[in-house]
């Protein structure tokens, strides 16, 4: 596969909550693709599906109608075409989250290797992935350290190292930059986007930070479950 | 990488402490274990002290232990002169309260011929009774040390040998005398009394009677023909020796033995209900990072082995404590506490059911987290 190929291919997507008068649409007939190496952002008010939009393609959450592809791959198609769908988040799909969501028994180094550990890396390979990564991030100095201990950036930054560390080709991020002060999130920014071309991987992220806005290819407004504009 | 490990290092004092809580539960549960078993020897500590093959007791009575017994001392040489017994001795039985030291001491006195069956099987310190009269024998547990010297009834005896685990189902220690000073000790009236009985025209002589005669057999004697041949004497009956253990088992202990069986049963519950509930907090308290794990790809069995690794390390954990505890502290007990490494391993096993079992709750609630949680702050 090469850059510019599509990863996320989402057709005709709807989902909806309760039946009758309590029924809840909260996506309606949602088509989007997002190809490799493209950095979007998915915007809207609250209720507006961004959240079960990013659900859907996470795999978290079946929609009601349909159809998902993945890398290629159909997976949903009126309904699960995969069995495994864990594993397939786990080859597939890194997450970035709004808190960053160490876990926080585990080393900054941990964190990261603990996705490769899940995969069947052998424990030797998988910490040397988890240094080269948080080197890169130039988090390497606090591989030791647990999360309580980390600032909000490193912390950041670590999350996204255990986001990258199976080589994921779709980045999923809720915002990835609430947490950070505006230097820092222009900063993560910069480096989604670097590891978006080097790693021909698609980023798509939830945020409501306008300062960041002219990091993304492209801004995908919701309304009411609905793509008003794109 | 071992994830149950890493969070219990990471929360080590914690976990330490809750494994203490659960230890000092444990501790209780093994202290009612080795109660129960104690209550178990203590009542057959008596019985089997003598190593007898067969007890004669009164016709119609289930004594000595079940029952009260009284036949004629003298019935000893008619045992004896059986065939197949190779020997036979007298005893009694009888609890008395004395003064030593500024305290009662409740004393469990075992009346027996010395150089005939009934005296104990091992003197663990001093020597055997040399005398006929004002000598005794003591368990270590009267507190009685070589050559103090203590009040029984009318008469003061010398402490020359001390035994261990001599003691009757209540747990009160026993005393060896001799025959002849048990059946003074149990006749003897106070002065006072003994004029008033003179007046009335008592003679004071009485027939001896003792609580048993115990035989042994000869090898290869048949118990059975022998107990029948008693039994055949109207005035007398015969247990063996297994009969006379059931006996005070079933009737002496058994309602004892239920009661802290049926207390045992409710600790056990108890402490599974707080392994679950300790589970199951430990649990909820990670939900979100168990969501995490499950969004980055973990399969059920990580998060499975996660909560089930941490109850078994609780509970193992517990269960050392509450082991090491109770063997610190059985001795200072009042009654026995015997612990058989059997009874530490069957308790292992309950144990790691019960964990099993406990975490189910705990595992229940992970595997029902949605890994959407984990998203949205």
């Amino acid at each position: 596969m090469t850059p510019g190929d599509i990863l996320v291919n989402v057709q005709g997507v709807a989902k909806h909550y309760g039946e009758g008068e309590t029924r809840v649409d909260a996506l309606r007939s949602i088509d989007l693709r997002v190809h490799a190496g493209e950095v979007i952002a998915l915007l809207g008010p609250s209720g507006s599906g961004k959240t079960t939009l990013l659900n859907v393609i996470g795999c978290i959450l079946a929609p009601t109608a349909g159809r998902v592809e993945l890398d290629g791959d159909a997976v949903f198609d009126g309904k699960w075409l995969r069995s495994d769908l864990r594993r397939l988040r786990l080859d597939k799909i890194g997450f970035i989250f709004q808190a960053h969501n160490l876990l926080p028994f585990l080393t900054a180094e941990e964190n990261v290797s603990v996705v490769l550990d899940l995969a069947g890396w052998p424990a030797e390979k998988g910490r040397a992935r988890a240094r080269e990564l948080l080197d890169y991030l130039e988090v390497g100095h606090r591989a030791k350290v647990k999360p309580a201990l980390l600032s909000g950036g490193e912390a950041q930054r670590v999350a996204i190292a255990r986001a990258l560390a199976n080589r994921p080709r779709i980045i999923l991020a809720d915002e990835p930059t609430a947490a950070l002060d505006s230097g820092r999130a222009q900063l993560v920014m910069d480096l989604l986007r670097k590891l978006a071309t080097e790693q021909e991987a698609c980023i798509i992220a939830v945020t409501h930070d306008e300062k960041i806005f002219d990091r993304f290819d492209r801004l995908i407004h919701l309304r009411d479950g609905r793509l008003v504009d794109a | 990488m071992n994830l149950a490990i890493k969070d219990i290092r990471h929360g080590l004092f914690r976990f330490v402490l809750t494994c203490f809580g659960l230890g000092l539960l444990m501790t209780v549960v093994l202290a009612m274990i080795g109660i129960y078993n104690g209550l178990v020897a203590d009542a057959l500590a008596v019985v089997k002290a003598p190593a007898a093959d067969i007890w004669v007791v009164e016709a119609g009575t289930q004594g000595p232990f079940a029952e009260a017994s009284a036949i004629p001392a003298d019935t000893r040489d008619a045992v004896a002169r059986m065939p197949g017994v190779a020997e036979a001795g007298a005893i009694t039985y009888q609890t008395i309260e004395a003064a030593h030291a500024g305290k009662t001491l409740r004393l469990y006195v075992i009346g027996f011929e010395p150089g005939r069956p009934g005296g104990p099987q091992r003197i663990a310190e001093g020597r055997s009774l040399g005398t006929s009269h004002f000598e005794l024998l003591a368990d270590r547990k009267t507190g009685l040390v070589l050559g103090d010297t203590i009040r029984l009834g009318r008469d003061r005896f010398s402490v020359v040998g001390l035994v261990e685990d001599a003691m009757n189902s209540g747990g009160d220690p026993a005393v060896y005398v001799t025959l002849a000073d048990a059946l003074s000790l149990q006749t003897a009236l106070d002065p006072a009394a003994a004029r008033v009985q003179v007046a009335r025209g008592d003679q004071g002589i009485r027939p001896a009677t003792v609580a048993a005669v115990i035989a042994r057999l000869e090898p290869g004697a048949d118990v059975a023909l022998l107990t029948a041949t008693v039994r055949q004497w109207k005035h007398l009956a015969a247990l063996s020796q297994a009969e006379q253990e059931d006996l005070l088992l079933a009737s002496v202990v058994d309602r004892a033995r239920r009661q802290i069986g049926l207390f045992l049963g409710i600790l056990l519950s108890v402490s599974a209900v707080v392994i679950a509930l300790i589970i199951y907090t430990m649990t909820m308290e990670k939900l979100k990072q168990i969501a995490t794990l499950k969004l980055i790809g973990a399969p059920d069995r990580t998060i499975v082995a996660l909560i089930v690794q941490q109850a078994m390390i609780l509970g193992i954990s517990g269960l050392g404590i509450g082991l090491a505890l109770i063997l610190l502290v059985k001795d200072n007990f009042p009654r026995r506490v015997v612990l058989e490494p059997f009874n530490a391993l069957v308790l292992t096993g309950i144990i790691l059911v019960v964990c099993l079992v406990a975490s189910g709750l705990g595992v229940r609630a992970a595997l029902k987290v949605d890994p959407a949680t984990a998203l949205g702050g």
